[in-house]
């Protein structure tokens, strides 16, 4: 289990595939942080959406209880 | 306590929730290993350098692309037998994680390919089939938001995946079947492993990660998904009453 590389600069320079083996890793590792902060904002989004929406209802139907038994009652 | 309950879309969102970090804690273990082992223990390749390392990556995104793509054709079958709710959505959770990881598979062949074959690109079985897994994936995100009612969407997505599930086994044999430029695989269930075994445990490591990942990110999206879908329900609005932030 010993390190392979001498120094950190034979590390770095891959024997001369650098660019190529760290545009894989730096590519796939942009895109493995991004997906999830893109889920993250989207279900942001969504909640923010759907509490105005149920806001909404509220306003438009102020007797009805917040949690309401019949389907389709927001549209 | 019956496996049903889990299927019911109020169950599953809290449980989904809480099993994210656990899957996101495993992918960072996993992937933190993987590449300590891959990148700085594993031994160079006589053949290939050190350009080889492309594969601790390049594998576990293929065999992802692969992967997923036959879980989504599970869950379309049985969304169109049963009628589910969760698998349709499940299903459209998974396809931009699908095609995220056919993408890096491509793109990681792409930067191993140009120092070790000469071309970024050749129109090889194992390369061309795995493109149009790729158009595969868009083609049924495509076709998903092009429909409004979700449930028809959900139905006409499952007839895309059930039709182009067949290109998974010719993306998979298709280094036997022709002779491609591509190697042969690189981990076989049949032979004993030719590479160092520290290159192999890298390799399944990082699979292993990519799988976690795969599962936490697509849990966080289906989470979403179920909220737009099921708004109109208790559950939801139960759940968007008693939220503060």
């Amino acid at each position: 289990m010993t390190i392979y590389w001498n120094s950190l600069s034979d590390f770095l320079a891959m024997g001369g595939y650098a660019g190529y083996v760290w545009g894989s890793f730096g590519v796939t590792a942009l895109i493995l942080v991004l997906e999830p902060l893109l889920v993250a904002k989207r279900k942001k989004e969504t909640i923010r959406r759907l509490k105005r929406l149920m806001h909404a209802e509220l306003r438009r139907n102020p007797t009805a209880d917040s949690v309401n038994t019949s389907r389709n009652s927001a549209e | 306590m019956s496996l049903y309950r889990y299927a019911s879309p109020a169950t599953f969102y809290p449980l989904a929730g809480k099993l994210i970090p656990a899957f996101t804690a495993l992918a960072v273990l996993f992937g933190l290993a993987g590449l300590y082992l891959g990148l700085l223990v594993a031994p160079t390749d006589f053949q290939q350098g050190e350009g080889y390392r492309i594969i601790f990556i390049h594998v576990p995104a293929s065999w992802m692309s692969m992967f997923i793509y036959l879980v989504m054709a599970f869950w379309a079958a049985i969304g169109l037998a049963f009628n589910t709710r969760l698998s349709g959505m499940m299903a459209t959770a998974l396809a931009p994680t699908g095609a995220l990881m056919a993408f890096l598979s491509l793109w990681t062949g792409a930067l191993w390919g140009k120092p070790m074959w000469g071309a970024w690109w050749v129109w090889d079985a194992r390369l061309t089939s795995e493109l149009i897994l790729l158009f595969l994936y868009i083609g049924f995100i495509a076709l998903q938001s092009a429909i409004d009612d979700p449930r028809r969407a959900d139905k006409a997505g499952a007839v895309l995946l059930l039709v182009g599930v067949v290109n998974v086994p010719v993306i998979y044999f298709s280094v036997k079947w022709w002779n491609t430029l591509h190697q042969g695989a690189s981990v076989s269930l049949t032979k004993s492993p030719s590479m160092a075994s520290t290159m192999l445990w890298g390799m399944l490591l990082m699979a292993l990660c990519f799988w976690m990942y795969s599962i936490a990110v697509a849990f966080a999206r289906v989470r979403t998904i179920l909220l737009e879908r099921e708004r109109h329900t208790d559950w939801v609005k139960e759940l968007l009453a008693g939220e503060t932030k």
